[in-house]
């Protein structure tokens, strides 16, 4: 394949000490843009996603944040009317490159949505392992159960369900269920984890949890987290990326955007001007 | 006519107001008052009426009702017997002996014709719900709709032309094609209902874990459709399971107990049928018992679709 | 622990998973599955029209000898004659017709009525109930209707309801009342008939009027309206096409009823002007010789008005489907 040879870019942030360690760009967006029946919703945006960061997307509502992440799994395309444009690299590989297969590519980003969405049908156990039944060879039996249980451990739920993993997962609560979700997204060892403003059905503690959830999360994976909630970007994420009217305005470590936004919109806006 | 004319003009303005409440009211006023007073009580009195005659026709729908249960559960029960399931036929005119030939070819034209209609009426259900954008499945929707109105004779003769006619012998065969053919587009439809009601963020969450939309369709859809298909086809069979017309061109009837696709085969509406226009006394009999089976099984079938939705129902509404 | 800093350090990118690079040959390949499903799936859809499409071929070519020989005269014809290898479908044709407007007239008000009272007026506990028994008077057989109707509502149409229409009521003067009762007659398919169309009128209307606003029926209360002057006012009209619409469904049910009317209409080939006389619908016709049809002249007769009897149900769907989805918008599956 032609872009394998493409080199990984290696990025510093800008944040000095001892953290100042080397990061990988996991995804490299070049002018992505992406439309709705012919109605555009993100307009040429370009950025890398590091490994091991937290990025998170803000934005009024309608500004094309929920889009540009699904185009990073290619689910924005199962919309019927919706096309993208310009180039998704992962480790790379363009991921609209027509030989790819979609399904492929979902089992490499994992994605979370905003509203939990077990598998009626599943227990918990069956809920955890189920993205695992389209990996080949699909584990069973112990190693099965060493799966679920590590996924489970790593969204902090192990201790809550370990003695009912049979029970139907419908019976979890809010948080319980969306951490479930992550769990299940977890379990396929996904290079990148998608999360489309996980915490937006959930209570206050809840929330707490899923946020500390993802904190946790980039030791193992580059999270890209779609969020309205300002102080949740400020507070869980290492870039951000302020999104408007369809168009990336600024890109920036968190710290920095917080405190000294370079756009007057970006000022605005984190200043609650709109939004 | 309206009371709002028997406010003076103007009055909405706080002063009139207080006027109009000091002086006495006029003769014409009170004339307007009185005859709004009047068209009022009568308007009340044509709804009460109307109410009455409303629930009087939900009576009068129900008698018919009752009338069949009544007369069936009379009939039917003290001609119903062991022999009536054990036994086949006796010759014609002997007294005694059961329908159980025609029992058993209702389980078998039944069963297979479901086996036919059903998967085909799954999947073009699923392609309906899940294509619902598609010209074809504006197309087929319609279509079933309108199959589903058609006469069920006319399925009798399609399965009579290409099954029976070219063959030169009637089947059970036919007639389970025939009752096919009738299954597919109710099927089609109430399984449209039921994925439609499967929400989109289940498919997006399986997809996004990187199954392929089969997969997708098969095992998170379809399984969490699964009641409510069931559901369905079984409404759809318990209907098929009375069907008479369709099987005079195709499973004709037996007097004797076959198992034969292949062979002309008895069936229970068909033996109803025969028997209840027959002039003997003891076939008429058998007639009523063989009613009252017929319709113990379809309602069995109806009302144990109807409790599982009811639940369904009762759960997803939590 | 709590991130409530966002200066807290980074974790060691070291310690996490490694940054194996993804395999670009593992993106490739597959989607064979989706391609068999997707195939698979617009096969099962394409059998529905292809059923109609067999149907509109069986049913023409059955026909298509007796067409063929009698021309348009088949449709008004009313000699039916096995022997001479004659025939003609007018008298079941009329009988069709007239059984099932007979049906409609008894059946209409009732079903509306019905549907009225249990999506505007009947109270919670009760809506279920009317509507379940409504219901289950669809699910019963035509058989056991036709059972029911040779040994309980044909005699008591002759003992007791035509004396009461030709002699108490004086209504024999008319020609439609008049003549012997012999109790297997229009009259007993048209009620028999009635009885089994209401169930679908009924439910139709009450999906239908059930679909109209909460906001249509208010505006018209808020005004001053009775409960009954808002149904006629205000929620009849945005609920007559669907309405109308399922009326026309139940005249399709009625045209191709079989069984029943088998059993109660007497089965005679004949135009009587009387209700009180026996005759023959194409369903009865066709269930009734097709046994002991003499010949393939005959039998290809039968066909013939067996596919009269296809092209008039068709036709009578096409428009009824069209006025209910107009209204529900197709979502809703009806009757």
């Amino acid at each position: 394949m032609a872009t394998m040879s493409r080199p990984i870019t290696t990025l510093r942030l800008e944040r000095g000490g001892a953290d100042d360690a080397p990061v990988s760009a996991r995804v490299r967006i070049e002018a992505l843009s992406a439309s709705f029946s012919g109605k555009p919703a993100v307009k040429n945006v370009s950025m890398d996603v590091l490994d091991h960061r937290v990025t998170a997307i803000i934005g009024p509502s309608g500004c094309g944040k929920s889009t540009f992440l699904r185009c990073l799994n290619r689910m924005h395309e199962t919309v019927s009317g919706a096309t993208a444009t310009g180039r998704v690299l992962l480790d790379g590989h363009d991921i609209f490159d027509p030989r790819v297969n979609p399904t492929a590519i979902r089992k490499h980003v994992g994605m979370v949505f905003q509203k939990p969405t077990p598998f009626p049908t599943m227990s918990i156990r069956e809920n955890v392992a189920a993205g695992l039944k389209v990996h080949r060879p699909s584990p069973t039996g112990r190693e099965l159960e060493a799966i679920v249980e590590r996924a489970l451990r790593r969204s902090a739920l192990w201790d809550e369900v370990k003695d009912r993993l049979g029970a139907p997962a419908t019976g979890l609560s809010g948080g319980q269920q969306q951490r479930l979700c992550i769990a299940r997204a977890l379990a396929t060892d996904p290079e990148v984890l998608l999360l489309d403003e996980p915490t937006a059905s959930l209570d206050p503690i809840s929330t707490q949890s899923v946020e500390e959830l993802v904190y946790e999360l980039r030791k193992d994976v580059a999270v890209v987290m779609v969020t309205h909630n300002m102080q949740q970007a400020a507070r869980v994420s290492d870039v951000t990326a302020f999104f408007l009217h369809g168009e990336m305005v600024e890109c920036a470590p968190t710290a920095k955007m917080f405190t000294a936004p370079q756009d007057a919109r970006t000022e605005a806006y984190i200043t609650g001007r709109f939004g | 006519m309206s009371p709002l004319q028997t406010v003076p003009a103007g009055s909405l303005n706080a002063h009139d107001a207080r006027d109009a409440r000091e002086t006495r009211p006029s003769a014409r006023q009170r004339n307007a008052a009185a005859r709004t007073a009047r068209t009022l009580r009568r308007r009340r009195v044509v709804n009460a009426i109307m109410v009455s005659l409303l629930a009087l026709s939900a009576v009068i729908a129900v008698i018919p009702l009752v009338l069949i249960v009544y007369h069936l559960g009379r009939s039917g029960l003290s001609s119903l017997n062991v022999a009536f399931f054990t036994q086949d036929p006796k010759s014609v005119g002997e007294v005694g002996g059961g329908m159980a030939n025609a029992i058993l070819g209702t389980l078998m034209v039944v069963g297979v014709g479901a086996a036919i209609g059903m998967p085909i009426g799954i999947g073009a259900g699923l392609y309906v719900a899940e294509r619902r954008a598609t010209k074809l499945a504006t197309v087929v929707r319609f279509l079933a709709d309108v199959l589903n109105g058609l006469p069920s004779i006319v399925m009798g003769i399609f399965a009579w032309e290409f099954l029976v006619r070219p063959l030169g012998h009637f089947s059970a065969w036919a007639g389970a094609v025939a009752l096919a053919a009738m299954l597919v587009p109710m099927v089609t439809r109430t399984t449209e209902e039921m994925v439609r009601l499967v929400p989109q963020s289940l498919r997006e969450a399986a997809l996004a874990l990187g199954y392929s939309r089969s997969r997708t369709a098969l095992t998170v859809v379809l399984r969490t459709a699964t009641a409510g298909i069931v559901t369905g086809a079984l409404v759809a069979i318990a209907r098929i399971a009375g069907e008479t017309a369709p099987l005079l061109f195709t499973a004709l009837g037996n007097q004797f107990r076959s198992t034969s696709l292949n062979k002309p085969i008895a069936a229970l509406p068909l033996q109803i049928f025969q028997y209840a226009v027959s002039p003997y006394e003891d076939w008429h009999r058998q007639a009523w018992a063989g009613a009252l089976v017929l319709i113990a099984l379809v309602l069995t079938i109806s009302l144990v679709a109807r409790a599982a939705t009811q639940s369904r129902v009762d759960a997803g509404s939590e | 622990m709590t991130p409530s800093n966002a200066a807290a350090p980074l974790p060691d990118s070291g310690q996490g998973t490694p940054n194996t690079a993804i395999d670009g040959q593992d993106l490739q390949g597959g989607g064979w599955s989706d391609r068999a499903y997707d195939a698979l799936l617009t096969a099962f859809a394409l059998c529905v029209p292809l059923l109609l499409v067999l149907l509109i071929v069986a049913l023409t070519m059955a026909a298509w000898p007796a067409l063929k020989q009698f021309g348009f005269g088949f449709l008004t014809s009313s000699d039916w004659d096995p022997a001479a290898e004659h025939f003609g479908a007018a008298p079941a044709i009329y009988g069709t017709i007239v059984s099932s407007v007979i049906a409609l007239v008894i059946a209409t008000p009732l079903a509306i009525g019905v549907a009225i009272f249990v999506a505007e007026f009947a109270p919670r506990w009760l809506r279920q109930p009317i509507g379940f028994l409504i219901d289950l008077l669809a699910a019963i057989p035509s058989v056991v209707y036709g059972l029911w109707g040779i040994f309980v509502l044909v005699p008591a149409l002759r003992e007791t309801v035509m004396p009461f229409l030709r002699d108490t009521l004086h209504l024999g003067a008319t020609p439609f009342f008049s003549g012997p009762a012999y109790g297997p007659s229009m009259l007993a398919a048209g009620v028999v008939l009635a009885i089994m169309i209401l169930p679908y009128i009924s439910s139709v209307s009450r999906e239908v009027l059930l679909a109209v606003p909460r906001s249509q029926r208010e505006a018209a209360l808020a005004l001053g309206a009775t409960r009954w002057e808002a149904i006629v006012g205000a929620v009849l009209p945005f609920a007559r096409s669907g309405i109308i619409g399922g009326i026309i469904l139940g005249l399709g049910r009625a045209l191709g009823e079989t069984m029943a009317v088998t059993m109660v209409i007497g089965n005679r080939h004949e135009i009587a002007a009387s209700l009180f006389a026996p005759g023959y619908t194409i369903a009865s016709l066709i269930a009734n010789e097709f046994a002991e049809a003499s010949g393939d002249m005959h039998l290809s007769a039968l066909m013939a008005v067996g596919f009269v009897l296809f092209v008039i149900t068709l036709l009578v769907n096409f428009v009824a489907r069209w006025l209910v989805w107009q209204t529900s918008g197709g979502t809703r599956k009806v009757g």
